[in-house]
C-alpha cells in the first residue's frame, strides 16, 4: 500500500489538506499567457515560483515553457519588488524579444503589497517597453481559489487588449477555458465546420504541441495574436466555456467592449457539445454541418452499442471545476454513477451544480468543493467504485483500491497524448468513451474466471 | 548519422564562445555575467582562474534557479520517510514538491512512509491578514491524530516569513503538547539566499538542532559510517547500501534519501561521515566532527572508478585488513559487469562530447561517468554551486560573505559535553593525511576540466542554447526546464537532476546502467528523422515514373 496512512474512518479536518486536488493561482497564469503569440509569462515572485510552474507544465507537456522571474531576494521583499521588475522588463525585451510580458503576480509580491498597474506606468515612463511592445499583468495571489482562478485572472487581463471601433468584425470570440492544445485545436475545427469566424483567446495550439523541426523556437508559431486580442472588441459575441475558467473575462469584455457574452460548459461529452454546437449556430445564424451531424451521430452510436458497459458503473472524479461538472453530465449519459465527486478549487455553486445534475437519480452522491484526494481516497474506502477519473496523482489511489484510472486534467505525469488528442466535441467524446471502455472491459477481462472469459464482448 | 564529424569539430576558441554569449546582455547584464562565466586555465590539479558564484540571479533571465524553500523541503528534507513534511503556506509550495523528484523509499518493517503524501496548510487570505500560527498548531494536531507520525518537520513559504508566524514557537508548543512527536520548523521562506542552496543550509542547521544525536540507543554493526547528501534519485541510495552491506559496511545514516528518523537521531554514532554532495551537506559533515569528533572526507559513488575509489578510502580510514581486503573482492567481482559494459558501447561513445549543467556536485560527479565512457566535456558548471565547489575548499578563507549569504544563520557548534569522542589521535590522521586519506578535502570541478573549457554558473536558457548552436555538442545534461528546448534542436538530453525515467546510476551497477543510457541517446535516430524526403530533395525534376 503506498497510501497506507489513510484511514478509512472520515474525521473532521479545519486546518490541514491532504493530497490537494489543485493548485496555486501563478501556474494556471502561465498556461494562459503561453496562448498568446510571441508571449513571456514573467513570474513576479520568488524564483522558486516560476522554476516550479516552468517544471509543472514542462512534465505535463513534454514541451519546452519559457518564462521569467523577477527573482525576489530578501531585500526585494522589504523593499519591494518594483526595482527587481523592471530591471526584469529592460532584461527581457533586451534578450528574448517577445511581442508581449504577461506578468502574473504571486503570494509574496502580492502579500507586500506591490501594485503591478504602477509598476509597468514606471516601466512605460522609463521607456523599458520598447515601441509596439506590450505589457500585460494580472493578479494572482495564491492563497485565493487554485490554479483555474489563475487561469481565469490572466485571460481577463488579455481582455486589456481589447478595442472597439465603429466596425464590427462579424467573429465570435471563443475562450475556450483551461483545456489542452488539442482541445483548442478541435474547438476551432468545430467552429469552422459550422462556418463561424472565430477569434480564440487564449490558443495554446501550435505553441504546446508543436512538432520537432531541428529547430527552437522560443515563440512558436502558434497563439492569438494582439491584432486578434483588439479585435474581440469588435466581436458580436463571445463565447466563454467555463463559468471558471472564462466568465470573468468574457463579462469584462462585454463590460468594457458591449460584446455580449454568453457562458457555456466546457464541451465535454454528448450534451454539452450540443449545446456548444447549437448556440454557435444560433449566433452565427447558420445551419450545423453535416460533418458535424455525422460525428455526433456517430457518438450517439458508440454509447448506445456500449451501454450494457456502463450502465450503473459507479465513478469517483476529481478534477477542476468546469471539467467535472460537464464530465459528470457526460457520465450520466452513459448511464454511469458519479458516486464521489471532489474538486480542489472553492466554490459552493460547484456543489450546487452537481446535486442538480444528480438530483433525479437513485443514488447518492458525495460532493465536496476545496476537497482533497485524501478526503475522495476516503469515500472510495467506505464505497468502492468502478472507475476512477482523475489526473496523474489518483494512480495511487488506484492502485491501492485496485480501481481502474482515467487520467484527465491537470497535470498528467505519465502518460501522452493529451496534447495531440482532444477529449472536447463529439470526437473528443468518443475518445472518452473509447478509453472508459478499455478499462471498464480490461478490468472484466482480468478478473473473469477462465470459464467466463470470452472473446466476443 | 547526417550530421558529420566534420562538422561538429569546434571552430569557436572559448574566449570567441564567452564573448558571443555576452554579446546580446545590456551592459550591466554583460557584466555580471562576464564574471560567471570562467575560462578554465589549469589542467594539472589547481586552477589559477576564479569564478563568481552564489549571487544574485539577474530579474528577467530565465535562469535554471529554484528557491531556498525547494532546496530545504524539495531536496534535503522530502526524501526522508517517516518525518511528516508539513509546507506552512498557499498550496502551491507543497504541490509541486510531491512525488516530482523520484526519491525512492522503501517503507520497511515498520510501514512508515509519508513520501506519497502532499500536507499543507494551504493558507487562504484570511490567514495572511489575521496570521497563520493557529492554523499550524491545529494542522499538527490533525496530522498527529490521522497518522501518529514520531516526527512533524514543517516548511515556511515566502508569505508566512513577511507576515512574521513563529513557527519555531508553534512547532515547541505542540512537541510539548503532544509529547511522544518531534516538531521542528524550517524557516526556509523562498526569497531568502539566491538559489536553493540557502535552503540546504538551514535544512543542515535545524536537522542537527532538532534531531541529531537523540537516540543513544547504541547502534549495532561493524564500521559505522553516514553517507550524507544523498537523496536516493532513481534508487542511487538502495545501490549504494548493496555494494557497502556487501563489503560489510554498516551504514548509520544516508542524509536523507530513504532516510528514517532514528538514523539521523544516531548519527552522532558512526564513526566516518563520507560527503556525496559537497555543496548540501558540508555543514552537517563538519558540524559532526565538532560536535561528536567524526572526520568526513569526501566521497563519489558516481562512476565505478570513483566508487572503487571510495571503497578504498573507506577502507584505508579503519585501517581494518579484514575491510581491505573485502573491499578488494567486492570491487574485483563487481568490475566484472562493468567491463562488459564499458566494452560494449566504448566503439560507440568514444570522442563524442557532452555538457554538463546541474546542482552543486552533480556537475562534477557525472564528469567521472562520462569520462569511463571515452567522452569529452565541453563546458560545465553549478545551478547552485559555491567558489570551493568549483575551485576547491582552499579557497574557503578567502570567500567573501555578501549580504545574502549573511541573511543565512551559521550556527556555532560546540563539543558535545559528554559524547564528543575523537575517533582518530591527530598522530593517526595525521599518517592517513599522508598515506592519501585526506580528511575535509574537496578539490572542485574546475581540476577534472580541461584547460580552455567553459565553466559557467548559474547558466541561463539563453546561453544554453547559444552553447549548443555554437558548439553543437553530441549530448546535453541539464534539467527538466531544459530538455525541450535542447531536443528540439536536434540534440539529445539526459536530465542529471531526477534522471527522467532511469537510474540508479551510481554505484557498479548504476554505471553500466548509465553507459547503455547514454550509448541509447547518442545512437539514437533523432536526426536522421527529422527531415522528410520532399524537405531533403524539394526540387521536383521530372515526372514521377510509375513502375
Amino acid at each position: 500500500m503506498l497510501l497506507r496512512h489513510t484511514p478509512k474512518e472520515i474525521g473532521e479536518r479545519k486546518a490541514v489538506n491532504i493530497n490537494p486536488a489543485k493548485t496555486c493561482q501563478p501556474v494556471g497564469a502561465m498556461y494562459a499567457a503561453l496562448g498568446i503569440h510571441g508571449c513571456l509569462p514573467h513570474s513576479h515572485g520568488s524564483q522558486g515560483c516560476c522554476s516550479y510552474h516552468r517544471s509543472a507544465l514542462t512534465r505535463h507537456y513534454k514541451e519546452p515553457i519559457s518564462a521569467s522571474t523577477s527573482s525576489f531576494t530578501e531585500g526585494a521583499s522589504v523593499f519591494g519588488g518594483q526595482a527587481n521588475l523592471l530591471q526584469g522588463i529592460n532584461n527581457i525585451f533586451s534578450v528574448y524579444e517577445p511581442d508581449v510580458i504577461a506578468i502574473h503576480t504571486t503570494c509574496l509580491s502580492e502579500t507586500i503589497g506591490d501594485d503591478l498597474p504602477q509598476i509597468k506606468k514606471k516601466a512605460e515612463q522609463e521607456g523599458k517597453i520598447p515601441e509596439g511592445k506590450y505589457v500585460i499583468g494580472a493578479s494572482t495571489p495564491s492563497y485565493q481559489g487554485s490554479h483555474v482562478t489563475g487561469f481565469s485572472n490572466m485571460v481577463k487581463a488579455m481582455v486589456d487588449f481589447s478595442e472597439k471601433t465603429d466596425t464590427k468584425n462579424g467573429k465570435v470570440n471563443i475562450i475556450p477555458g483551461w483545456v489542452e492544445p488539442s482541445d483548442m485545436e478541435e474547438i476551432k475545427r468545430m467552429a469552422k465546420l459550422t462556418g463561424v469566424d472565430t477569434i480564440m483567446f487564449p490558443d495554446t495550439s501550435g505553441v504546446l504541441n508543436g512538432p520537432m523541426t531541428g529547430e527552437y523556437k522560443m515563440f512558436p508559431a502558434g497563439g492569438t495574436t494582439i491584432e486578434e486580442l483588439k479585435s474581440t472588441g469588435d466581436s458580436v459575441g463571445t463565447l466563454a466555456l467555463g463559468e471558471w475558467c472564462s466568465a470573468d473575462a468574457a463579462r469584462t469584455l462585454d463590460k468594457k467592449c458591449k460584446v455580449p457574452c454568453k457562458v457555456l460548459d466546457i464541451p465535454f461529452g454528448l450534451k454539452a457539445t450540443d449545446r456548444f454546437v447549437d448556440t454557435m449556430r444560433t449566433v452565427a445564424g447558420v445551419s450545423v454541418s453535416d460533418e458535424l451531424v455525422y460525428e455526433r451521430g456517430q457518438l450517439v452510436d458508440m454509447l448506445t452499442d456500449n451501454h450494457q458497459w456502463t450502465y450503473k458503473k459507479k465513478v469517483a472524479i476529481a478534477g477542476d471545476p468546469d471539467h467535472v461538472i460537464a464530465m459528470v453530465e457526460f457520465l450520466l449519459t452513459l448511464g454511469m454513477e458519479p458516486v464521489h465527486v471532489v474538486t480542489g478549487t472553492p466554490g459552493k455553486k460547484f456543489e450546487k451544480r452537481i446535486k442538480e445534475l444528480t438530483k433525479d437519480k437513485d443514488f447518492e452522491v458525495n460532493v465536496k468543493a476545496r476537497g482533497d484526494l485524501f478526503l475522495l481516497h476516503q469515500w472510495i474506502k467506505n464505497e468502492p467504485v468502478d472507475l476512477l477519473i482523475c489526473n496523474t496523482y489518483g494512480k495511487y489511489i488506484a492502485r491501492d483500491e485496485d480501481v481502474p484510472l482515467l487520467r484527465w486534467g491537470f497535470p498528467i505525469l505519465d502518460r501522452q497524448g493529451h496534447q495531440y488528442f482532444p477529449t472536447v466535441g463529439y470526437k473528443g467524446g468518443l475518445r472518452l468513451l473509447e478509453k472508459i471502455l478499455g478499462l471498464l472491459l480490461d478490468r472484466k477481462d482480468r478478473d473473469s474466471s477462465e470459464t467466463k472469459f470470452e472473446l466476443v464482448l | 548519422m547526417a550530421t558529420s564529424t566534420a562538422s561538429k569539430k569546434v571552430q569557436w576558441t572559448p574566449t570567441d564562445v564567452k564573448a558571443e554569449l555576452l554579446k546580446k546582455y545590456p551592459p550591466k547584464v554583460a557584466r555580471k555575467r562576464a564574471k560567471q562565466i570562467m575560462i578554465n586555465e589549469a589542467a594539472d590539479g589547481g586552477s589559477s582562474s576564479q569564478i563568481t558564484e552564489n549571487v544574485r540571479t539577474i530579474p528577467g533571465i530565465i535562469t535554471m534557479r529554484g528557491c531556498t524553500y525547494a532546496g530545504c523541503n524539495g531536496v534535503l528534507m522530502g526524501p526522508t520517510r517517516d518525518i511528516v513534511n508539513l509546507v506552512h503556506g498557499p498550496i502551491g509550495c507543497g504541490f509541486y514538491a510531491w512525488l516530482t523528484r523520484r526519491n525512492q523509499t522503501d517503507a520497511g518493517p515498520d510501514g512508515e512512509n509519508y513520501i506519497p503524501y502532499c500536507i499543507s496548510t494551504d493558507m487562504q487570505e484570511q490567514d495572511i491578514i489575521f496570521g497563520g500560527e493557529k492554523k499550524l498548531a491545529l494542522a499538527i494536531q490533525e496530522i498527529y491524530d490521522i497518522m501518529h507520525p514520531k516526527s512533524i518537520a514543517v516548511f515556511s513559504t515566502c508569505p508566512v516569513g513577511l507576515i512574521g508566524d513563529d513557527v519555531h514557537a508553534v512547532a515547541k508548543s505542540m512537541t510539548e503538547k503532544l509529547g511522544d512527536c518531534n516538531v521542528f520548523a524550517f524557516s526556509c521562506e523562498g526569497y531568502k539566499g539566491v538559489s536553493q542552496s540557502a535552503g540546504h543550509h538551514i535544512a543542515n542547521n535545524q536537522v542537527y538542532r532538532h534531531v541529531i544525536g537523540e537516540n543513544d540507543e547504541p547502534v549495532k554493526g561493524e564500521y559505522k559510517v553516514n553517507l550524507l547528501g544523498e537523496y536516493n534519485i532513481g534508487g542511487d541510495a538502495f545501490e549504494i547500501d548493496r555494494i557497502l552491506e556487501k563489503c560489510g559496511i554498516t551504514l548509520t545514516l544516508t542524509f536523507s534519501g530513504n532516510a528514517t528518523y532514528d538514523q539521523f537521531a544516531t548519527a552522532h554514532q558512526a564513526d566516518l561521515s563520507m560527503v556525496m554532495c559537497h555543496r548540501s551537506v558540508n555543514y552537517i559533515a563538519d558540524m559532526l566532527e565538532t560536535s561528536f569528533g567524526i572526520p568526513w572526507i569526501k566521497v563519489n559513488f558516481i562512476g565505478a572508478n570513483s566508487t572503487a575509489k571510495s571503497l578504498r578510502k573507506i577502507a584505508a580510514y579503519f585501517e581494518d585488513q579484514k575491510l581491505i581486503d573485502r573491499v578488494e573482492e567486492v570491487i574485483c567481482e563487481e568490475m566484472l559487469d562493468v567491463e562488459t559494459a564499458a566494452r560494449d558501447v566504448r566503439g560507440r561513445t568514444e570522442g563524442k562530447t557532452a555538457m554538463l549543467f546541474v546542482g552543486g556536485s552533480r556537475a562534477h560527479h557525472y564528469i567521472e561517468l562520462f569520462n569511463e565512457l571515452g567522452m569529452k566535456i565541453l563546458s560545465s558548471g553549478y545551478e547552485f554551486g559555491h567558489r570551493d565547489d568549483y575551485e576547491g575548499r582552499q579557497v574557503l578563507p578567502t570567500l567573501k560573505v555578501d549580504a545574502d549569504s549573511r541573511n543565512i544563520e551559521e550556527i556555532e557548534v560546540e563539543p558535545d559535553e559528554k559524547r564528543y569522542k575523537p575517533r582518530k589521535s591527530e598522530e593517526q590522521l595525521a599518517a592517513l593525511e599522508k598515506s592519501g586519506v585526506k580528511f575535509k578535502e574537496y578539490e572542485g570541478l574546475a581540476p577534472d576540466m580541461e584547460e580552455n573549457t567553459l565553466i559557467i554558473d548559474d547558466l541561463n536558457q539563453y546561453e544554453a542554447e547559444k552553447l549548443v548552436e555554437l558548439m553543437k555538442p553530441d549530448l546535453f545534461c541539464a534539467g527538466i526546464k531544459e530538455k525541450f528546448s535542447i531536443m528540439k534542436m536536434g540534440v539529445p538530453m539526459k536530465m542529471l537532476h531526477n534522471y527522467d525515467s532511469g537510474g540508479p546510476y551510481a554505484g557498479f551497477k548504476g554505471a553500466a546502467n548509465f553507459y547503455y543510457e547514454i550509448d541509447r541517446l547518442l545512437s539514437s535516430n533523432v536526426r536522421e528523422n527529422l527531415k522528410a524526403p520532399w524537405q531533403e530533395n524539394p526540387e521536383l525534376t521530372g515526372a514521377y515514373v510509375w513502375e
